[in-house]
């Protein structure tokens, strides 16, 4: 019986290996998964966009689940997105911008030319607030559930395949939620 | 001549434009001992980028990377040790942001793993070793035990061995 087992067990492992490795065939190793996943939005303060003097903090983030779009105006990913993007919106699907490391002027003229998708957007010129979520590049896509925890990122353009896939099947199944 | 010479501008403009790109990752960073700056460093080869993969952030120029080398910097002028360092950028990017990743169920196979299959490898050598020996000593004892033989063919033996010897003597 042992004996069957010395002979059986490479074969285990090399199926095991087997499997794993395949099905990280066609995974995009670029995308990471947040290591904010499950946590609460790190705190912030942050001038909204449009009108300098009013301050956000992660508290306005509550209520309802929404989506976290990280955006600039330097970002060609953020321009592809864009027009998907006001489509969403249109649904009435809430969306919060984040405005990383752009500049005021040029981020102001992107939204008065192409449309503004956004509830309202968080003005982090230096990326701190990014930093602190783990954006390592733009556009990447967060969703927030209505307690404010981080449950979902997306790295990369949201367009309707990402949308329907992904991000709306979780965004109904939070806003169910009731704890 | 002439070729020579611009020969000579060109390479030297060439040189010129290599050696400022290569400057352009290089950061002025003061610490307040060298202690910190060999941290620093160490630190800054350590911790992976995560946006330009398979690059450290003291190699990348990435602007992820220059934030990243701009906090690790803070931190260490707050006095932060280098644990609370690597622990702040996993929080942020997670385990991949290190090169070299904590001890964790979910590294556990990447520690381990490795030295695991060693040592199952180890153990069905020295297993399989172990069988055949075996196997080899049962054999010989067989054959052993086959060319001991027995009383009444000893006496046989010994019987053709005398004749042989006497008749030998016979012949001389």
């Amino acid at each position: 019986m042992s004996k069957r087992w010395i002979y059986i067990t490479p074969l285990l492992i090399t199926v095991g290996l087997g499997f794993i490795l395949f099905t990280a065939i066609g995974k995009d190793p670029t995308k990471l998964e947040t290591a904010r996943l499950n946590d609460p939005m790190p705190a912030f303060e942050l001038p909204e966009l449009i009108n300098g003097d009013r301050l956000i903090t992660e508290n306005e983030l509550t209520g309802k689940v929404i989506l976290l779009n990280v955006w600039a105006t330097w970002c060609p990913s953020c321009r592809a997105e864009h027009d998907y993007l006001v489509e969403l919106a249109g649904k009435g699907i809430p969306i919060i911008g984040l405005n990383y490391k752009d500049e005021r002027p040029e981020a102001l003229k992107w939204l008065k030319s192409l449309g503004n998708p956004y509830l309202y957007n968080i003005f982090d010129p230096l990326g701190k607030l990014g930093f602190d979520l783990g954006v390592y590049g733009a556009p990447e896509t967060y969703v927030i559930d209505q307690f404010g925890y981080v449950r979902y990122r997306h790295v990369g353009v949201v367009n309707e395949k990402v949308w329907l896939r992904t991000l709306e099947p979780l965004f109904f199944k939070l806003q169910n939620k009731k704890s | 001549m002439m070729n020579i010479k611009f020969w000579l501008i060109t390479n030297l403009l060439l040189l010129a434009i290599t050696s400022l790109k290569v400057s352009a990752n290089i950061d002025l960073y003061t610490f307040q001992s060298e202690d910190a700056r060999q941290t620093y460093l160490e630190l800054t080869k350590e911790l992976r980028c995560p946006k330009c993969q398979n690059q450290d952030i003291a190699d990348s120029n990435a602007p992820i990377a220059a934030d990243m080398r701009r906090e690790v910097h803070r931190l260490l002028e707050e006095g932060k040790s280098r644990n609370d360092i690597v622990d702040f950028m996993i929080d942020r990017f997670g385990d991949f942001v290190t090169y070299k990743p904590k001890v964790n169920s979910a590294t556990f196979l990447l520690w381990f793993g490795p030295w695991i299959l060693v040592l199952v490898g180890l153990i069905s050598i020295l297993y399989f070793a172990k069988h055949k020996s075996n196997k080899k000593a049962g054999i010989n004892k067989q054959n052993i035990s086959e060319d001991i033989c027995s009383n009444a063919e000893h006496e046989k033996v010994e019987k053709l061995l005398s004749s042989y010897i006497n008749d030998k003597e016979n012949d001389a």
